[in-house]
This record gives C-alpha cells, sequence and structure tokens, in this order.
C-alpha cells in the first residue's frame, strides 16, 4: 500500500466526478424526442408532386439543390429530368418556391428545428408571403 | 546486399508508381488534339459611339442593367457597384487620346463594361476558378458561390469591371428583382452578358434597354451576324489592347 493511497484515490474520484459532470448530468435529464416539425406548403392542382418523392428530399434535398446549382452556374443546363419523365427549371426561386412559397413555414421550420443555417438566402431571394387565401396545406 | 531499410523504400517506390498509370493515362489523354469540328463561339458587343452620345445624359442601358441584377447605387465611389457604366475617354481609352479629339469624343462619358476578354487576366489568377471562360461562348462568367473575395481578379483587370462588395448591398437596394439573386458582403461581382437571359433566349438587358440601338450583340464566330457585318463595315476600336487580352467590345467613333 502506496504512502497516502486514500488521498489519492479520494482526489481522483473527485476529479473524475467533475471531469464528467456533464455525462452524469445528462443520465437523468429526460429529453423529448426531436418532434417533426409542421411544415407547410402551397397546395397547387396539378403540380402536387415534388421533383423526388418526399422522403428522399427529407434526406437529400441539399445534394440536390448543389446539384442544380453547379449544373446551372457552371454548365448553363438548367433542365431537370425526373425519373418520371416530367422536367423542371432548376432554380430555387422559380422551382422550389413556386411551391414551397412560405420560406418561414418550409425551410426555416426544419432548419432551426434542426440547429442547421444555410446561407442560400443571403443572396437568393425569397418570395414575398402570399396571403392565407391562397390555401396552405399542412404536411 | 540489399538491406531491409533500403527494400523497404524501392518497395514503396515501385508500389507508387504502379499506382500512378492510371494518372499518366489521363494526362497523356488531355494532351490529345481536341476534334476542332466546333468553332468555338465568341460572343461580342458593338458600341456605335455615333449613335449612344445622340442622346446626352441618357442612362437607359446602366439603369436596365442595375435593375435586372439588383445592382445597390452606393453613392461613395470607393463602395461603388458597377456592371456597366460611363468613363470618358481619356480614362477609357488612355493610350488613344490627344487634344485635337473632337469635342463630343473627348467629353462626352462613353459606356464600358467587362469586355469578355479572349485571353482574361481576371480568369488566370482566381485561386478558385470562380470566375472562368466559357468555351461555348466565351462569355467571362462569375460563380458568387465560390468567391472568397480575395481580389485578385480585380486587381488583374486592366479595365476596372469588376467591383468589390464592401457593404451588404440589400441595404442600397430600393427594390429588389426577386428572380435575380443578390450577392453578399465579401464578394467581386461583373457583368456576366446577362447569361441568365441569353440561356432563355433573351438578349443582354443593356441591348435591349438602348432606344439608339447603339449596342448590337452577337457571336464573333458566326460570320453571318450583326456584330461581324457592324465590324467589317466601320471601324472599331478596342480598351487597352496592345496588353494582350484580346477584349471582346468594340467601339464605333
Amino acid at each position: 500500500m502506496p504512502r497516502d493511497f486514500n488521498r489519492i484515490v479520494l482526489g481522483l474520484a473527485v476529479f473524475l466526478a467533475l471531469v464528467l459532470t456533464p455525462v452524469w448530468t445528462n443520465l437523468f435529464r429526460s429529453v423529448p424526442p426531436l418532434q417533426d416539425p409542421e411544415i407547410a406548403t402551397r397546395n397547387i392542382p396539378g403540380k402536387d408532386k415534388c421533383v423526388l418523392p418526399s422522403v428522399e428530399m427529407k434526406v437529400t434535398h441539399m445534394n440536390l439543390l448543389n446539384q442544380w446549382r453547379d449544373s446551372v452556374v457552371r454548365n448553363d443546363q438548367r433542365d431537370y429530368a425526373t425519373a418520371d419523365g416530367r422536367h423542371f427549371d432548376m432554380s430555387l426561386s422559380r422551382t422550389c418556391m413556386n411551391c414551397h412559397t412560405d420560406k418561414a413555414k418550409f425551410c426555416d421550420r426544419c432548419h432551426n428545428a434542426l440547429a442547421v443555417n444555410p446561407y442560400c438566402w443571403d443572396c437568393h431571394v425569397e418570395p414575398l408571403v402570399q396571403p392565407a387565401s391562397m390555401g396552405t396545406e399542412v404536411r | 546486399m540489399m538491406d531491409r531499410r533500403d527494400f523497404m523504400k524501392y518497395a514503396g517506390l515501385s508500389g507508387l508508381s504502379l499506382a500512378s498509370i492510371p494518372l499518366l493515362k489521363k494526362l497523356s489523354a488531355a494532351e490529345l488534339p481536341q476534334g476542332s469540328s466546333h468553332a468555338t463561339k465568341q460572343l461580342a458587343m458593338v458600341v456605335n459611339l455615333r449613335k449612344c452620345l445622340e442622346l446626352d445624359n441618357c442612362t437607359k442601358c446602366i439603369e436596365a442593367c442595375n435593375q435586372t441584377h439588383n445592382i445597390p447605387l452606393i453613392d461613395n465611389p470607393d463602395d461603388n457597384i458597377r456592371w456597366i457604366w460611363k468613363e470618358r475617354f481619356d480614362r477609357a481609352f488612355e493610350d488613344q487620346e490627344h487634344e485635337h479629339l473632337t469635342e463630343s469624343i473627348r467629353w462626352s462619358p462613353l459606356v464600358v463594361m467587362c469586355n469578355h476578354c479572349e485571353n482574361p487576366p481576371c480568369v488566370r489568377v482566381c485561386p478558385t476558378q470562380a470566375t472562368w471562360k466559357r468555351e461555348k461562348d466565351g462569355i467571362v462568367m462569375m460563380d458568387w458561390h465560390r468567391c472568397i473575395g480575395c481580389r485578385y481578379c480585380m486587381a488583374a483587370c486592366p479595365y476596372g469591371s469588376r467591383s468589390f462588395n464592401w457593404r451588404d448591398p440589400r441595404q442600397h437596394l430600393a427594390k429588389i428583382q426577386p428572380d435575380y439573386p443578390t450577392r453578399t458582403k465579401g464578394v467581386v461581382e461583373k457583368c456576366t452578358f446577362c447569361d441568365e437571359r441569353l440561356s432563355r433566349g433573351q438578349l443582354p438587358s443593356c441591348v435591349e434597354a438602348c432606344s439608339e440601338k447603339a449596342l448590337t450583340f452577337g457571336d464573333l464566330s458566326d460570320h453571318k451576324s450583326e456584330v461581324r457585318e457592324l465590324l467589317s463595315s466601320a471601324y472599331t476600336i478596342r480598351r487597352k489592347p496592345s496588353l494582350g487580352t484580346g477584349p471582346q467590345v468594340y467601339y464605333i467613333v
């Protein structure tokens, strides 16, 4: 048994307790699971399908937007053909925001919930929010 | 006798050289002459100063451009953003000025813009390829997503055609045109010959706005184009041609 064994063990215990404060304080805290934020989309008859299925869009829209950006700016290719043969003009403000008119209720709700901060709108101009009579559909 | 250390060295080197075979193949393929069946297009602008100077103080082309591209109006000349603007002859054509020029040419401000050079110095210095010469039509393009605001291109451009956003441009825009993005602070911008309008089959907005038809826009590689006809029928000058940049804005004086 080394000299000061008890003191050393006590000191180590205090040290570990302090260092691991974030762990043991969070052990006993219940964090509510992240709710899917409610996002609103304008319902346009005949245009009820997005360029990709919404499950895919939720996960990969940022990649798609990057592809669109590179295609338009660097290659001047503006036509996007979907797998089922529909064609779209690759444009955030002219195409996406036609249906998803309300940036605050569509883009921001999700981005805020997930604490991501994309800088699209530093340059691109968000559409003016349509009056309620346009009819918004919550999905 | 080879020792263990040397053996490892040689094994590593030969492994590396094997790995470089595909790279070498790629490089050698790039050296092959490209099929020259398509003449590369070169878009160009002809400014007829005789027509342009007929209207005193006309700024229709400039206003149209400012509106189309959300260009902020900042009074301070240091922070100014300009894609197409007016410059006096002795500043636009420094090397061709003399004291016996006609009064109108000598003292009237003339429209100038990015020259979409054949050999653009701004493109050579850009460290992020945020500006490049488009192969299909010769436009010197800008990608504001990539610009890091180093301003090398501004130092390289002999025409002062590039502006830097020292301030947030949205603070200085009376009306924002929603179809075209604004820029942010810290980005360089310039005329792109209205690439977004061209791809929708429209003419550049300055050309469209000119009531005197003083601006003519077209393809130089097409010998029947309007610009080629103008260039072959009238004497034209370019800005600082001796620098070897090959400016593609021509002036009928």
